[in-house]
């Protein structure tokens, strides 16, 4: 009788535990019910929407640039702070990489390695900024915004560095083909967000974004040095910048300094649409992962639909606004209190 | 003179996910009458004062106010129904000041409706500071004042809505006893003008002295309402509790051991802390006693590098340590609970496990950052037992636990850090009675083990019960220390009021 019992209650548990389950996720659920939703409603409009062609090419590659900086940028803002910097970094990392690459006559690896360190360094910056000298994230990161652009810009000369045609392979850095029909460049992507999920749920730095953003002055009392993590995790948003901004060259074939401004926001709107909250202490980086590819399909049917680009900002902000309110109104419904 | 009821609730149940926190509850209230509702931490208390003022939906019940019934759908309703609450937890905007906080919501305007009126808000609140006889300026800023203060800034909000109910959970937890005196020549004026005022308290002592009657729930069921005159407090505490707790007991005079773990030498800060110098033995608690803005706290904050000293030494068994911020006091081993454990103890957002091992995550990592979460999982749970704390599991929101099980957690906390000083201030704020014995017996254990506890509280009969020596301070200075065994009431009294007057 003994084993009976326990295997109902082993079973009740199950479902419970299933339901549970359910219930964290609904909010991620129903943001990857959106997406196949737009997806479908867009391969009913126009089939050739679904070919692997336009999605791979379209669709993929086109989130990689933001998708990646959304990323690095989710931990900020798991956090409670903002990075602004983001989308001018990306010029200026995207400059110094072509620049050096061209003079020390860099390889693939090594250029790469440049990019992410460059990109690393702009977020340690920040991150001193923002502990250092108390600034709030908002200001500290938009100084480093202007900074960057105009760097990038001086760095520069105001020209394109062109680099395709003097590195081997670097346009393979994204586009080339590892695995078969998945470009490189949505490797990196996926990879990256993998990456960074196991640090957000598995690791130290991870487990102290989410407190650091709950808390901050409660963490400090426990004993957590929270200025230095703050530091590293700028740094670690940084690490993605750079990734971007080498992934940004090597599809564009050059490095352009006037590129960047405003990758900062579309990042920022993927985040929030994925169901991170702007207050810190949750999030997600699937749901990262999910909003910025909302926001690349619904770019990409729309032109498809051949809609003009004025109207695919309109429906970018509508989208945003339902994305948000929706999450706000299921989190009512389960009783969440904000 | 005959009594009119005034409201009357029943049949009221309530459930969040995984736990009955309401099963079938009643509770009624006459025009001027004070009515308290006492129980454990988690009881349910606040949940049923939440949905008398329209912050939770009740599952079933029903609610008659004046003769009516009424469905109390949100705070405003609530509002215009002339019911008002004081919250356990403080709900003031820091940033306003007390006249902007007492009349949120409710501005007045000049002539042309568009702008504000200052100087008719502050009058206004003037005029209620003084009909209550609480000594506030209208124009400071809230986040400035104590936490006393602002307690009575939530009290003349409250009584500010000239509702007929006032509803107050634990209004006196933070308050001195001439403060808590205080209060209650409020609520004696309220009860002389007919308004009805429930009471929630783990002080049980307040009961005989301000309540007519006293509902006891205990699980979130209803157990019985007394008449104040007819009942005691051990009455009282074994309905609660479903068993006897022994109160006021001394500790039998522990052996002292000489081993002294912490010495402090001449601390000072930068607006009140004086040279303050003391030692704490292995094993011991050492009680610290006071005034409220004594500078207890402070010395707290102080000695663990939360607020910068301008003088002093810090020795750890007889070594020199630097401690410029928090994080060193932890590596040495000193843990901190803060009095305000909403503000500096907890992640509320966060669930228990995440609060419990936030201390002593590099001993739940290994060397690659990577957190080991397997047994976090299963010393969560023992620690959950031993303190019993009140929760369907170590995954519930700190948010949704009730307040004393909210203290529990942040116990749990240093616990679990294994830190050899513990620093306790007010621990056991807002919590109730057969909790407040666990928590007795729990630091007394501690302390049996090795472990030096400092523990701060304005409590006298808990200094006196649970400490070896007693430290009284007095304006930021360090007035005297006594032994437990010479030490009462009155000679405390003495040394902490040392330098007044
Ligand atoms: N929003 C919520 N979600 C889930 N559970 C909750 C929520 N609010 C309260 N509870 C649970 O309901 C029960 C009753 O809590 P309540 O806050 O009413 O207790 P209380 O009697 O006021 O205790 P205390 O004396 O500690 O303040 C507790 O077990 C608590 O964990
Ligand atoms: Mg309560």
């Amino acid at each position: 009788m003994s084993e009976a019992v326990k295997a109902v209650e082993s079973e009740v548990e199950g479902g419970n535990r299933l339901s549970a389950f359910a219930k964290r996720e609904i909010g991620r659920v129903l943001a990857l019910g959106s997406l196949v939703v737009i997806f479908i409603f867009f391969t009913i409009m126009r089939p050739v929407f679904a070919s692997w062609e336009n999605v791979s090419g379209g669709i993929l590659m086109s989130t990689t640039v933001i998708g990646l900086l959304a990323i690095g940028t989710t931990f900020v803002i798991i956090t409670g702070g903002i990075d602004l910097s983001i989308g001018t970094a990306t010029a200026l990392v995207a400059i110094i990489v072509g620049k050096t690459v061209m003079a020390l006559d860099l390889g693939v690896v090594s250029g790469m390695i440049v990019g992410v360190v460059v990109g690393g360094l702009v977020g340690v910056i920040n991150g001193l900024l923002i502990t250092v000298l108390k600034l709030p994230p908002f200001i500290a990161t938009l100084a480093t915004m202007k900074a960057a652009q105009g760097l990038a810009l001086i760095v520069s000369d105001m020209k394109p560095v062109l680099f395709t045609t003097d590195v081997k392979g670097w346009d393979s850095i994204a586009q080339g083909n590892l695995i078969p029909k998945i470009p490189n460049g949505v490797l990196i992507l996926f990879v990256g967000a993998i990456i960074a999920a196991i640090i957000l749920n598995k690791t130290v730095i991870g487990r102290y974004t989410f407190a650091i953003g709950s808390n901050e002055a409660a963490t400090k009392l426990s004993g957590v040095k929270v200025n230095n993590w703050l530091v590293a995790i700028y740094g670690l948003g940084g690490l993605y910048v750079g990734m971007a901004a080498v992934v940004l060259t090597s599809r564009l074939g050059s490095a352009r300094p006037d590129l960047g401004l405003g990758y900062e926001l579309e990042a920022i709107a993927a985040v929030i649409i994925g169901g991170t909250s702007l207050l810190g202490g949750k999030g997600t980086i699937s749901g990262t992962i999910i909003g910025a590819l909302i926001m690349a399909v619904l770019v990409n049917g729309l032109r498809i639909l051949e809609l003009q680009q004025e109207w695919q900002y309109v429906i970018t902000g509508i989208v945003i606004v339902i994305a948000v309110w929706g999450d706000n109104v299921r989190r009512r419904r389960a009783g969440e209190t904000s | 003179m005959a009594t009119t009821q005034l409201l009357s609730l029943t049949g009221v149940s309530k459930e969040f996910p995984g736990v009955k926190a309401l099963n079938n509850v009643r509770f009624d209230l006459n025009e001027g009458e004070v009515h308290a509702i006492v129980g454990e931490n988690g009881a349910g208390k606040s949940t049923l004062m939440k949905i008398l003022s329209g912050i939770y939906k009740k599952d079933t019940g029903d609610i008659v106010y004046k003769g009516n019934h009424v469905n109390v759908s949100s705070p405003l309703e609530a509002q215009k129904l002339g019911i008002s609450i004081i919250h356990q937890e403080l709900n003031l905007m820091p940033d306003l000041t007390v006249a902007q906080n007492i009349f949120i919501g409710r501005e007045d305007r000049r002539k042309g409706r568009v702008f504000l009126d200052n100087a008719k808000l502050n009058k206004a609140a003037k005029e209620l500071l003084d009909e209550l006889e609480l000594v506030l300026d209208p124009k400071q800023i809230v986040g400035e004042l104590t936490i006393a203060k602002q307690q009575m800034v939530e009290i003349a909000k409250a009584v500010s809505y000239r509702g007929q109910v006032i509803i107050m959970d634990e209004p006196t937890s933070s308050l001195t006893p001439s403060e808590t005196e205080a209060l209650f020549k409020i609520i004696r004026t309220l009860k002389a003008a007919g308004k009805g005022v429930v009471y929630i308290s783990h002080r049980l002592e307040e009961l005989s002295k301000i309540t007519d009657r006293i509902t006891v729930i205990r699980d979130g069921e209803y157990v019985k309402t007394l008449t104040t005159t007819e009942t005691s407090i051990p009455e009282v505490i074994s309905l609660m509790v479903g068993r006897k707790v022994d109160q006021d007991q001394r500790p039998e005079a522990r052996p002292l051991s000489n081993e002294i773990v912490l010495k402090v030498e001449g601390i000072s800060d930068l607006n009140l802390l004086r040279d303050v110098s003391f030692d704490l033995r292995k094993g011991e608690i050492l009680g610290f006693a006071g005034l409220m803005g004594a500078g207890r706290t402070e010395l707290a904050r102080a000695l663990i590098g939360a607020d910068p000293k301008t003088a002093g030494k810090i020795f750890l068994h007889g070594n020199e340590i630097k401690i410029k911020n928090p994080s060193d006091a932890v590596k040495a081993g000193i843990g901190y609970l803060s009095e305000d454990r909403k503000k500096y103890g907890l992640l509320l957002i966060q669930n228990i496990t995440f609060n419990v091992i936030l201390s002593s995550i590099p001993s739940f990592s290994n060397k690659f950052g990577f957190l080991k979460t397997k047994p976090a999982g299963s010393i969560v749970r023992d620690v959950i037992k031993k303190l019993s704390i009140r929760t369907p599991s170590e995954n519930q929101y700190v948010k949704n636990l009730s307040g004393g099980n909210q203290q529990k957690v942040v116990i749990a906390k240093w616990l679990t850090r294994d830190c050899e000083i513990l620093i306790f201030d007010e621990p056991t704020r807002g919590i109730d009675v057969g909790a407040k014995d666990e928590i007795y017996k729990l630091l007394t254990k501690l302390a049996s083990e090795g472990k030096a506890i400092i523990m701060i509280s304005s409590e006298l009969p808990e200094i006196l019960r649970m400490s070896d020596r007693i430290a009284v301070m007095c304006e930021g200075k360090l007035t005297g220390i006594i032994d437990n065994k010479d030490a009462d009431q009155n000679k405390i009294m003495q040394y902490a009021t040392k330098f007044r007057d």
